[in-house]
């Protein structure tokens, strides 16, 4: 049983500036269910990523079974017996589970004979580890826990003898993850080894057989899981050490900038994302939302600022209502401003020029026309202020967008909605992806806002963040507000149960009044 | 994953790569020529000399090059907007019926009233067949490739239905309109050099070309310059950041295709108001198809697709020369010779990006 699956050696690989993976090391006993937690941008998805041959690694051994593998690509890991199944799918959603399942092992010209085995294969995965699926169903049409079901059986159909799952419970309900760990367990029973990427410390407890917590880029630590407990995972997951910039005296509270009153968001595919929620931002305060990735935070603030529609609920900016068909434009024009969680995606042009990314969003401010043209010179000498003043290098309003340094880049967004003096300000995992001293004058800036006056909501997966700026801080799960605390009255360990879902607090420390 | 590469210097990307390409379509078209056994070099030569060797085809170069400045310039624009615009021939050809109705109805008017309300008609029409395709992606999620591509057959079919149902004079044979009254052609650039005692060369080249530079303007002006310019761009380079700026990336689908479809409307000034001065079937020939190789060479910028439309123009004008004066060489022949300059300058326009980028940042590397 203490034959080595999997071994890691002293992994390290960075992106640019960030460092993503520090020298890990990691052991995956054959025949186990072998558990990887931490937070966002912890390093697991680039650790797995490494594994299955989607990167490789700058220095570093992988050894599977004792040998030592190069994995270059995702053919040399399923050679080696690896299959992963992402957190996303990889399907073909118009095709059958046979047709999926084949996909990549055809068999030759005629697929009749790839088809048969397939299917036959399908029939036994299904006998032997309770993975019933219907071979001729369209996958397309299938529950989301069926097709996953259709992506372990794709692997072991590939001989995966290691299996690695990328959070695979966040797409499914509970009874279809109960289901999904049954066939964990019966895979563990026949030999295979599982290697369990999630952040939920509940799911850790109750199937893996050891936890590895990875942090920063970092293996912190690794537990037997019948030696650990969640309290401690927790603390090893967010790590201890809280420092940073003075946040200084919480001011009095002034009036109510930003209201939003049971607030709900449906995606596109009718599914609640946000669900009831309800909190309000007041001048001088800087107010952060907490939650691990995905849970609903950015389409609260999509909808708050006016990018997607909200499904139900009020927001009032300023005392004033907004309307419910209110795009981005308006809310601008009603004080708000909005720093996205996702520069390049969404808060720049990476083609444009810099300085005509410094006017996305404000391009028909009159600063900035001249009739029904830019006006160009006004914009180039604003942007050519704003850098300096921001430090943004190098200070040139014609280079390109995409040629700045990420923290640059920041600085720029960051510049261009502080500087249009807004009364409320959303700021969105302001330094991700951000180097360290421009971390620093980021949030001094974003200090700076709150002494003057102005209501603040940062949104971070940064806890160290969180309690480094924020006066109150809202934890938000499954699209829901979970829990609300005074900042300097709660820890990190609490708020990290609370993100993990694992303990439904009522709101406290908050006056009455304060609830809308 | 392997490394980005590193962007190409300025002039690489504006005139080495099409300079690349172009020699290279040549080059295939040489070894064509010689297959059929005929010299390349005697080919080129003939064609350079029929395209621009004297005046009256430099005449027909230019009206040729016209066109393609409206095709190309409507290309781009929906280029800009992250669209894709393949229905150039029938914005054309409904502009053309625009055209023509003004000009029939204002033809007995002066010049200064009829032919600017036939430009506008002209530019209204196409915009109108080019916003419909729009709004169908905007609303309906109708992919605007598809639609604009079928609106060319409705286009088509709409025009022989009108040609020969409605404006087809009695007794006349042919599916066309009446010849337009006189304050509704539009000069032809020898009656127009006159006018200032400069003698020029006959040719169906018209004061259309002058509109065509205007119109190159206009766009540089649009898309660098304007506000609506700056939406579409920022909606063709990143439609989440457009909706995060608060620009509406339906409505602005919807303008694009609107303006893209009025430039494409234009190419009928040339043909039916400078030209043909009626409107007849046809008219279009394939030139909205080379717009897109025009707008894709000259990078969607007016300035280079002036460039470009030139280039074919010279293919054009210089091709019907050549299949003139060798009747081996067909004008089959020559719609290969202009296919090969689209395939590379257009399909292929990236085939020599990755070599060229690791060659010039070696050498950058080198001399520093």
């Amino acid at each position: 049983m203490s034959e080595k699956a999997i071994q890691l050696l002293s992994i390290d690989k960075r992106f640019g500036a960030v460092h993503a993976n520090r020298a890990i090391d990691l052991d995956v006993k054959k025949g186990t269910i072998h558990g990887i937690i931490g937070e966002n941008g912890a390093g697991k998805s680039t650790l797995m990523s490494i594994l299955y041959g989607f990167y490789e690694a700058d220095s570093g051994e992988i050894r599977i079974n004792g040998e030592r593998k190069r994995i270059r690509s995702s053919a040399d890991a399923i050679a080696a017996g690896i299959g992963m199944v992402h957190q996303h799918f990889m399907l073909v959603e118009p095709m059958s589970v046979v047709e999926n399942v084949m996909l990549g092992a055809e068999g030759g010209t005629l697929t009749m004979r790839g088809m048969e085995k397939a299917r036959a294969e399908i029939r036994r995965l299904g006998a032997d580890y309770g993975l019933l699926v219907d071979p001729d169903a369209i996958v397309g049409e299938l529950s989301v826990g069926l097709q996953q079901r259709v992506e372990i059986i794709k692997a072991l159909f590939r001989g995966a003898e290691i299996l690695i799952l990328d959070e695979p419970t966040g797409v499914l309900t509970p009874a279809e993850a109960e289901q999904l760990f049954e066939v964990l367990a019966e895979l563990r029973r026949q030999g295979r080894t599982i290697l369990l990427i999630t952040h939920k410390l509940k799911e850790i407890m109750a199937i893996t057989d050891e936890v590895s917590v990875m942090r920063r880029g970092e293996m912190v630590a690794h537990r037997k899981t019948a030696e650990t407990n969640p309290r401690e995972l927790a603390a090893l997951m967010v790590g201890r050490e809280i420092a940073h910039p003075q946040k200084g005296a919480s001011q009095a509270p002034g009036a109510p900038l930003l209201e939003v009153e049971n607030l709900a968001v449906k995606d596109a595919r009718g599914v609640m994302r946000v669900s009831d929620v309800s909190f309000m931002v007041r001048a001088g305060e800087i107010v952060g939302i907490a939650g691990v990735s995905g849970n609903g935070q950015s389409e609260l603030i999509e909808a708050i600022s006016g990018m997607i529609r909200r499904n139900g609920g009020t927001v009032t900016l300023c005392g004033q209502p907004v309307p419910a068909e209110a795009d981005a434009a308006e809310t601008r024009n009603l004080g708000l401003a909005h720093v996205p969680e996702d520069r390049l995606r969404m808060g720049l042009v990476t083609s444009f020029s810099a300085y005509e990314s410094a006017i996305l969003g404000h391009q028909d401010r009159p600063q900035f026309s001249k009739g029904p043209l830019i006006d160009r010179d006004a914009a180039i000498a604003d942007t050519e202020d704003k850098m300096k003043r921001f430090d943004v290098r190098p200070p040139d309003p014609l280079l390109k967008t995409a040629n700045f340094s990420g923290g640059n880049q920041q600085k720029i967004v960051l510049a261009r909605e502080i500087e249009t003096g807004p009364d409320v300000l959303i700021v969105a995992q302001p330094t991700r992806g951000v180097d360290v001293g421009a971390i620093a004058f980021i949030h001094r800036q974003i200090l700076d806002l709150k002494a003057k006056g102005k209501a603040i909501l940062l949104v971070s997966v940064e806890l160290d963040e969180i309690f480094a700026l924020t006066d109150r801080v809202l934890v938000m799960c499954g699209g829901r507000v979970v829990g609300e605390r005074i900042t300097d009255e709660t820890d990190q360990n609490e708020i990290g149960l609370l993100m993990a879902g694992m303990e439904a607090a009522p709101a406290i420390g908050t006056p009455a009044e304060m609830r809308p | 994953m392997s490394a980005p590469l590193a962007p190409l210097p300025r002039w690489a990307d504006l005139a080495l790569i099409p300079l690349i390409n172009v020699t290279l379509a040549f080059l295939v078209s040489g070894l064509v020529v010689l297959a059929i056994g005929e010299s390349p070099l005697e080919a080129t030569a003939i064609m350079l000399r029929g395209a621009l060797g004297f005046g009256e085809g430099i005449g027909f170069t230019l009206y040729y090059t016209t066109n393609f400045i409206f095709a190309g310039l409507a290309v781009a624009v929906a280029f800009h907007a992250g669209l894709f615009n393949i229905g150039g021939e029938g914005q054309a050809m409904i502009g053309g019926v625009g055209a023509a109705m003004a000009a029939l109805l204002l033809g007995t008017m002066p010049s200064i009233v009829a032919l600017p309300a036939a430009i506008l008609a002209s530019a209204l029409f196409g915009a109108a067949w080019g916003a419909i395709p729009g709004w169908l992606q905007a609303r309906r999620g109708s992919h605007v490739v598809i639609t604009t591509i079928m609106f060319n057959f409705i286009a088509s079919a709409l025009l022989v239905y009108l040609l020969v149902d409605v404006f087809r004079p009695p007794g006349l044979m042919e599916p066309s309109s009446r010849v337009f009254d006189a304050g509704a052609k539009l000069p032809f650039m020898a009656q127009a050099a006159a006018w200032f005692g400069l003698r020029m060369p006959k040719s169906p080249l018209n004061l259309s070309f002058i509109v065509a530079l205007v119109a190159c303007l206009f766009v540089w002006l649009l898309i660098y310059r304007s506000r609506l310019g700056y939406a579409f761009r920022v909606v063709g380079a990143n439609p989440v950041a457009a909706r995060y700026a608060g620009i509406s990336p339906e409505r602005m689908t919807i303008y694009a295709m609107a303006i893209s479809g009025a430039l494409a409307g234009m190419m009928a000034i040339n043909e039916i108001l400078g030209v043909q001065h009626r409107l007849i079937v046809g008219f279009t020939s394939g030139y909205g198809f080379v717009g897109i190789a025009v707008a894709l060479m000259g990078r969607a910028h007016p300035g280079g697709i002036i460039l470009a439309a030139l280039l074919f123009g010279v293919l054009y004008q210089g091709g019907t020369e050549l299949a003139f004066d060798k009747p081996t060489i067909t004008r089959d022949m020559i719609v290969v010779i202009q296919g090969l300059v689209i395939l590379f300058a257009g399909a292929l326009e990236f085939m020599f990006r990755p070599a060229l980028s690791r060659l010039l940042s070696r050498n950058v590397a080198e001399s520093a």
